[in-house]
């Protein structure tokens, strides 16, 4: 059995401000993440799907309702889950070799897997560069790094808060690959959150569209194309207006179509 | 142009040499045992002599040496201008501003005493009082950065304490501790506290949330989390604290020693001002000023080795 499936079980979250207001960040949110699914979150700001992903990495707590990863309830942030920021948030006093250790010894593992480090950096395609602080590093590879740094643990969930929000559009298809490629060698369950429509098609098995007030579930979208995806095929851009359309991104055109 | 530069600090040596073997001595300067400005005029003229021609041997010392030229020029001029204004003119009260000769004279012959008996005492007080200081502070910094119960009993002693200057607690500590020398270590380690404190706890309350939430889904508990994240984060203001903290250790070290310790430089320093042996006061001076120097350079020296990943918070 594939082990990463994450139950989400009518999750409320409400943030109660200094001055005594509260805000509804989730308002009963049900849903089951499969074991080795890729599933995104996408959806306008304050639909509450980065405070959704912390409350899977147990940085936060619902306010009722419950979440469990394998059955058992999320209480606190663990190492089987793993998140990476937008900002790579990389340790900026430890070398990248160090910052991809940091799990390890953490877990005081690090001498019997010593040589997963070297693996990791490679896997990200940064095997050359395991000497070198953070701040030498450009976007992209530091995101790589800290997918390094996340995936050593082998984590049955990698949790991805708009990982690549910070990076050139370039880099992006790149690095979108990149994680596909990684999935497909540590067969992990992911969830991302992210705010491009193109990068939720393109990646995921599920997308889930949320809206905020109250935020919630809108819809759930299946992505049924095999991978490798193309960007321009015509069933992918069927998708991908639904789903604006769904968001109200849709637009309509009041003349015929552009000539080109 | 270029390559006359180099030669610049040797001519404002020879220059010197000549000025103080060509004019006449004046009278009311008392003379000296051996022409000690000249023997170290002479050494300088090696030094600066042979640094351009040593680029084979050391290409780093030659390096420095010429990039530096004007400064060393100017810096012999005065010492020049120095020995004009006392040793030859006497344009100067006698008695306060001694000639070149009499300082080193002391310095030389003076060796044993002021570097091994005084530097040796000040040194031990300090080292004593800064390292007890900085460890202190570092535990009360962590401590109020990483909780609040501590944040919240010892805050209100560090805001009252704190800002005090040591020295004032100078008449009690006098009647309070068994020896001057504990209560100078005392005043000392006090001085060194307040700001390793203050920066450590800002350092640590001022890490982003965000390293802890990694390192707790990295699967770093608690302490992990203390150890290898908010103190090596917090590294670059506890520095500061450290570096303050020495800046303080100094001035409360000259201060205790100048009004309790029996021992040390400073209080050599004051000793000889009672004498009016000015000679010696300068000479402990210049003893002061290369020791603190060679302190804060092996101080920022650490900093670089535990910093190379964030260099230049305070440049030295």
């Amino acid at each position: 059995m594939v082990a990463g499936q994450i139950r989400i079980e009518d999750v409320v979250k409400i943030f109660r401000h200094h001055d005594g207001q509260e805000t509804r960040a989730l308002s009963g949110i049900d849903f089951t993440v499969e074991a080795g699914e890729f599933v995104s979150l996408i959806g306008p700001s304050g639909c509450g799907k980065s405070t959704l992903l912390r409350l899977i990495a147990g940085l936060e707590e619902a306010n009722s309702g419950a979440l469990y990863l394998d059955g058992q309830k999320i209480t606190r942030p663990d190492a089987q889950r793993g998140l990476v920021f937008q900002n790579p948030y990389l340790f900026p006093w430890l070398t990248v070799q160090a910052n991809v250790s940091f799990g390890l010894k953490a877990r005081k593992v690090y001498r019997e897997k010593k040589d997963e480090v070297k693996k990791f950096l490679h896997l990200v395609g940064l095997k050359d560069f395991g000497q070198v602080y953070p701040h030498q590093l450009s976007g992209g590879m530091a995101q790589r790094a800290s997918l390094a740094r996340a995936l050593i643990n082998r984590p049955r969930v990698l949790l991805l808060d708009e990982p690549l929000g910070a990076l050139d559009a370039f880099t992006r298809m790149n690095m979108q690959d990149e994680i596909l490629r990684i999935r497909q060698e540590e067969q992990i369950t992911m969830i991302m959150v992210t705010h491009d429509v193109d990068e939720a098609i393109y990646l995921s098995d599920r997308i889930v569209i949320m809206t905020p007030g109250p935020a919630k579930i809108e819809t759930v979208k299946k992505v049924p194309f095999p991978r490798p995806r193309a960007r321009s095929y015509p069933d992918f851009l069927r998708l991908r207006s639904d789903i604006l359309n769904i968001l109200n991104f849709g637009g309509h055109l009041e003349e015929p179509p552009y000539q080109i | 142009m270029d390559r006359l530069k180099q030669w610049r600090p040797l001519g404002a040596i020879i220059l010197a040499l000549a000025l103080d073997k060509y004019l006449p001595d004046s009278s009311q300067h008392p003379p000296v045992e051996e022409p000690y400005l000249t023997y170290a005029l002479i050494l300088l003229a090696l030094i600066f002599g042979l640094a351009p021609l040593s680029r084979r041997f050391s290409a780093a010392f030659s390096e420095k040496i010429k990039e530096k030229a004007d400064f060393y020029a100017v810096f012999f001029l005065f010492l020049n201008l120095w020995n004009v204004v006392t040793k030859k003119y006497c344009l100067l009260p006698a008695i306060f501003f001694p000639n070149p000769d009499r300082i080193l004279s002391v310095l030389v012959e003076d060796y044993h005493y002021l570097f091994v008996d005084c530097l040796g005492s000040s040194a031990k007080l300090l080292l004593l009082g800064f390292v007890s200081g900085a460890a202190v502070g570092l535990l009360t910094g962590i401590a109020v950065g990483f909780s609040k119960k501590a944040a919240y009993w010892v805050n209100p002693i560090i805001r009252i304490l704190g800002p005090m200057p040591p020295t004032a607690w100078i008449p009690i500590v006098l009647v309070a501790f068994p020896s001057t020398f504990q209560g100078a270590v005392f005043l000392i380690a006090l001085s060194v506290w307040f700001p390793t404190t203050i920066m450590t706890a800002s350092g640590i309350l001022n890490v982003q949330n965000a390293f802890f939430e990694v390192a707790s889904t990295l699967g770093a508990g608690r302490s992990y989390q203390i150890f290898h994240v908010g103190i090596p984060a917090a590294m670059p203001f506890i520095f500061i604290g450290i570096f303050t903290g020495a800046c303080a250790s100094f001035i409360t070290l000259m201060t205790a020693e100048m009004v309790g310790v029996k021992n040390g430089i400073g209080w050599y320093i004051n000793w000889q001002r009672q004498m009016l042996s000015y000679a010696n006061v300068y000479a402990g001076l210049i003893i002061i000023a290369l020791s603190f120097y060679s302190l804060i350079t092996l101080l920022f020296k650490m900093r670089d080795h535990v910093l190379v990943w964030q260099k230049g918070v305070i440049k030295w």
